[in-house]
This record gives structure tokens, C-alpha cells and sequence, in this order.
């Protein structure tokens, strides 16, 4: 039988065996890319009644900015992960199949696993289970990580500085992305629930494979590919995904039975927030996918062959890290007057202009303690400087950002603003307009803005010597 | 989706453009190509000068994939400024790519305006 592949066709049965009928090793239910985004009923069901080994889901990421691991809350309402939790605790238990949450409380920081925790506990109490909790924390401290760069083993990123103390100590939380390695220990341990702190993506989904012998090559590709759950599939908002790692490669197939992986699909992910699609470094090694065949073995599976693994030499952690960078307020003054629109560019110089100006004569705050910018949502704020459209505006959402060292100061500064963001006239013009503020006060306290501040690694030892476990049991 | 005329931008030779945030520190953008003719034509128009310029990056930052059997190119460089601190203005840098859709391509890919050595090929690419 000749299928079609991204490398052309290739006769599969060779030996009379077809590829879909490989030995599968382990299988992996992927059920959601995030936890907490919800699932369509019954695909949970579908995925047990495939065979699923564990239940495997990611519960947060870096995606949407520094805010969640710098102030330690979750991005997903309590609501929303005790759902999904609750389906998957009892499908985990009448499969008796073990399940495991990563990254708890998006940024994975102790606070996020303890919240995640105390909501399994609720259903525990609630549904009657009877679980051993392993909760694996992956937070670690400054002086910590001080001590590490103190002995040189702390090593920068890509383009980022060395890594100084004063960044470091900085930084409100700082977690470093654990591997399969205490996963795998806490579920060798007896746990049949892992709530990992930050881990990677792939290795929450890694850990059953590689327990049970699966090569790490298409262990590795396949968690890469499943953890956005059916983004890998022609219906990205479906749910998840099975996959099931053979001695070769891997399959992949959706859980919903409307939903499609095409060799076209499954290779796209790939690309999906990677900045290389071929190599990407996990703390081990270097997952290598560049000789990767992916072929279709039905109209919604797909299987992969040729993925490889490089052990490195030094296994690392990746660190994460945000700190306070200001507090912010804001401001918003709707326009719609075309005269204005018109001249959208002028008006907006001339009111920063004036707006700096002021600050520093009657405020008395200098241009290097404070910082101030008016952007033009409608005309060119998402992009600022690279927007080439030279259209005029039809409505333009102006947002005054203040940004200073403490909130009193932004406060102030944004306050001061304010009449000049409600009446700021283009130039020429005789009477005074008006913009539309949408709320009174118009002044928006934000509260700390914070940044990631680190983008290193640090050489391990052991690959547990940044994680701590903790047990519980229901009684 | 066959389009007829020969294309005049980067958008008309293309069925998706899309950029995201890969971790806070790199954005990355996905170029994919209607067809494998397309591909083969305007593949060369994304080089490491013309992303630079078009992002105000530096060039040697800029790393070009080519997928040619998926039809795309991929370009990715790291953010000027980390991700989410207070002059964030695209979150998930989803909205990065749409400086390229109006991107010129020459009627004739012969035509492709020559570049310094080492700027105008395609990097990374993986050979089938």
C-alpha cells in the first residue's frame, strides 16, 4: 500500500504489517491545550475508550505576559478549572488511569499549585475520590539562583545580558521549568495526581511515555505537537487530542469526531509559537524534527516517523523571572470629529508636547522619572512607527499611559492631563472641542506593570534539584 | 483558493500570513503560500534585509525558515522589547504581520532586487 507523505509516496507494508497497526507503547489524553478553556462532552469519554494511559494538561504558559508569574494569580477563573477538573478527576478515576495538571495557575508559582490543590480537594471532599496528590513546586529564590551564578552556572539566552544581581533581585517570583523527571518520580511514588508547578509543555505530556520505555524521539515530537490540544487538527476549538507513541513514531488523532489531523495540520504546529520548527531545547536535550514524515493513515490520523532526540551533555532548567517595571495609569478620550481625525498625527504631537512640557514646568517631574505616551487606538497604536497606512482615522480611542515609579506619581501626572485630553484643539482652530472621556473619574490606576527579567538557564546536577514534592491523600 | 492575476503583494500570493509571540522574548511570523508554484516564485522576496527593515531589527537577528513541501516561510527575530512590560502594545504580537500583506512583489521573480551575499538566500532551510 503506497500513502502519501510530505516526502512523497511510501510503501508501508512492506513487511505485511501496516503502519496503523503498529504496538502502541503508551497513549496520552490530551484533553484541552489549556486547562480551564473547556471541552466539547463526550470527548473525554472517547479518548478513555481509546485506551488512554494518562490524562495530561497543560494549566498555564508565559503567553500572555508577565502579570500572572509577577503577581502570582491565575489567568483562568476558579469556575472554569474546577469544570474542566471535575470531568477529568472522574473520567481519570473510573479509567484508573493517573492525571496530570502543569504549570499550575499559569505561571506555574507555588501560590498557583497550592490554588490548584485546594480545588482538586474540593472535588475530592465533593465526588468521594480517593486520590494521592503529588504537588510538585518549581519556585525558586533569589538567593537561590544568586547562589547558582555565584559558581557560574547561570548562563544567558540568545541575545539577552548576563545575568546581574540587581535583575535578579528584582524579580517578585521566579520559577524554573521542570522536565518529565519529577513527574515521573511522583507517579513511580504512587501519585495518581500531579499538580506540577512550571514545567514545560512537553513534559507534562512526556513523563507516562518515557515511564514506560517509549524512545524519546517521537515521545518528545509527539507532546510538541499535542499541547495546544486540537490546535493540531482542522478544528482548533474541538478539545484534544489522542496521541499513541509506538518504537517508531507516534499517531495523532482528534478527539472529536468531527475534527481532522491531516499531515499538513499536525506538521503547521510546529511553526505555532516556535521561533525554530525544527529544534526545539528541552531540559535533557534537543528535540530534532527536521527529518520528520508525517503521513495520513486515514482521513484524521496522521503518524509520525523520524523524530529524534539529542541528549545534552548538561541538563538545564529554563528560568523564568518577572518584576515590577512602574505603575501605570490611564485615561481614555473617545474621538469622532473628522476635523480632528484629519490631522490626527498633528494633534497627537502637540498634545504630548504640551502635556510633557507642563509636567516638567508645573509638576516639577523630569522627562528620566516618568514616562508618557498618548496612543491612538483607531489610527496607528498597535503598531506604531511600522503603521504605513496614510488613511485618516474614522474614530480614534486615545489612551494616555502614565507610567511612573510609584501609582501617586502616575496618578497625579495622569490627573494633571486630564483637561488637556478632554479639550485639546488641532492648531488653527478657534473654539475649544471636547472629546468623549468614557468614565468619571477618567483616570485608571493599573497598579504594578511587570516585566520578564530573566531569560536564562541554569546547569543541574540532579534534574529534581529545583522541584520540592509534597503528598496528600484524601482520607 | 486559485488566484488568477499575477500577484501584485505578498497577501495576494499567500492563503494566511500570521505572527505570535514565541516565548517573551522572540515573535514569529508564518508565511504561507497558496500553491507550490507560489511558493517556488516568491520564496526569495523574505530576506533577512527586507524583514530587518520592515521591523527596524537588525538583519543578523533575523532567522528565514523554508518549509517548501508546507508552502511556508517563516520568519522569526527577537522582540526589541521583552514581552508585556509598560510599552506593550500587541500582547501576543498577533497583529505583527499585517506590515507584510501589502509587502511588493516584483512581476517577474527573476527580477528580485539582488541583495548582499548571504542576505538574500533563504537560511535553514531543510533540504527533502
Amino acid at each position: 500500500v503506497a500513502i502519501e507523505t510530505n516526502r512523497g509516496e511510501r510503501v508501508i507494508d512492506r513487511d505485511g504489517t501496516r503502519a496503523s497497526e503498529v504496538k502502541t507503547l503508551a497513549r496520552v489524553l490530551v484533553p484541552v491545550g489549556m486547562l480551564g478553556a473547556g471541552f466539547a462532552a463526550g470527548t473525554v469519554a472517547r479518548g478513555i475508550a481509546l485506551g488512554a494511559d494518562v490524562i495530561a494538561v497543560d494549566g498555564g504558559s508565559t503567553d500572555s505576559g508577565p502579570y500572572y508569574l509577577g503577581a502570582a494569580q491565575p489567568k483562568t477563573t476558579e469556575e472554569a478549572v474546577a469544570h474542566d477538573l471535575k470531568e477529568l478527576l472522574l473520567a481519570a478515576r473510573d479509567a484508573g488511569i493517573p492525571m496530570i495538571v502543569g504549570s499550575c495557575g499559569t505561571g506555574g508559582t507555588d501560590a498557583g499549585v497550592d490554588w490548584v490543590s485546594g480545588i482538586v480537594r474540593d472535588i475530592a471532599c465533593e465526588e468521594r475520590l480517593s486520590l494521592t496528590v503529588a504537588c510538585i513546586y518549581s519556585e525558586v529564590t533569589k538567593d537561590r539562583v544568586a547562589g547558582y551564578l555565584a559558581t557560574g552556572r547561570v548562563h544567558p539566552l540568545e541575545s539577552t545580558p548576563e545575568l546581574d544581581l540587581p535583575t535578579l533581585r528584582r524579580c517578585e517570583h521566579i520559577v524554573g521549568l521542570m522536565g518529565h523527571e519529577p513527574i515521573a518520580l511522583a507517579l513511580e511514588g504512587g501519585a495518581n495526581v500531579v499538580l506540577a508547578g512550571r514545567a514545560t509543555d512537553t513534559a507534562v505530556l512526556a513523563a507516562v511515555p518515557l515511564m514506560q520505555g517509549c524512545p524519546a524521539g517521537p515521545v518528545w515530537h509527539a507532546a510538541k505537537v499535542a499541547e495546544c490540544g486540537a490546535l493540531c487538527t482542522t478544528e482548533p476549538r474541538s478539545g484534544g487530542v489522542l496521541i499513541a507513541i509506538d518504537a517508531e513514531g507516534f499517531t495523532i488523532e482528534p478527539l472529536a469526531p468531527d475534527a481532522r489531523c491531516t499531515p499538513d495540520t499536525v506538521a503547521a504546529h510546529m511553526l505555532y509559537e516556535n521561533a525554530d520548527p525544527f529544534r526545539m531545547l528541552e531540559p535533557g536535550g534537543i528535540l530534532d524534527a527536521s527529518e520528520a514524515v508525517y503521513e495520513a493513515l486515514d482521513d484524521r490520523r496522521v503518524r509520525v516517523t523520524g523524530s529524534r532526540f539529542e541528549p545534552s551533555t548538561q541538563y538545564t532548567t529554563k528560568l523564568e523571572g518577572a518584576a515590577i517595571a512602574g505603575y501605570q495609569t490611564l485615561s481614555i478620550a473617545g474621538i469622532r470629529d473628522p476635523e480632528i481625525l484629519d490631522r490626527i498625527d498633528v494633534w497627537h504631537d502637540s498634545l504630548v508636547n504640551l502635556l510633557k512640557d507642563g509636567i516638567s514646568r508645573v509638576l516639577g517631574f523630569s522627562p528620566g522619572t516618568y514616562s508618557l505616551e498618548v496612543r491612538c487606538y483607531g489610527w496607528n497604536a498597535v503598531l506604531g512607527n511600522l503603521d504605513r497606512d496614510p488613511r485618516s482615522p474614522r474614530e480614534v480611542g486615545a489612551v494616555l499611559v502614565v507610567t511612573a515609579k510609584d501609582q501617586a506619581i502616575a496618578h497625579t501626572i495622569a490627573k494633571y492631563c486630564n483637561p488637556y485630553l478632554l479639550h485639546m484643539p488641532a492648531p488653527g482652530m478657534s473654539n475649544l472641542p471636547s472629546y468623549a472621556f468614557m468614565s468619571s473619574p477618567a483616570e485608571i490606576d493599573r497598579g504594578p506593570i511587570f516585566e520578564f527579567a530573566l531569560n536564562h538557564v541554569v546547569d543541574l546536577r540532579e534534574t529534581t534539584e529545583l522541584t520540592t514534592t509534597a503528598i496528600w491523600k484524601t482520607p | 483558493v486559485i488566484k488568477q492575476a499575477a500577484p501584485k503583494t505578498l497577501a495576494d500570493a499567500t492563503r494566511l500570513v500570521r505572527s505570535k509571540n514565541a516565548g517573551p522574548f522572540w515573535i514569529t511570523i508564518d508565511i504561507f503560500f497558496d500553491t507550490s508554484a507560489g511558493y517556488r516564485a516568491h520564496h526569495r522576496a523574505i530576506t533577512r534585509a527586507r524583514m530587518a527593515s520592515v521591523y527596524g531589527v537588525p538583519a543578523t537577528s533575523v532567522r528565514i525558515f523554508g518549509i517548501p513541501w508546507l508552502r511556508v516561510i517563516k520568519v522569526s527575530f527577537p522582540r526589541p522589547l521583552a514581552q508585556g512590560g509598560p510599552f506593550e502594545r500587541d500582547m501576543h504580537a498577533g497583529q505583527l504581520h499585517v506590515p507584510l500583506l501589502s509587502m511588493p512583489l516584483p512581476a517577474d521573480p527573476e527580477d528580485a532586487p539582488s541583495e548582499p551575499a548571504g542576505e538574500a538566500e533563504v537560511l535553514d532551510t531543510i533540504p527533502l
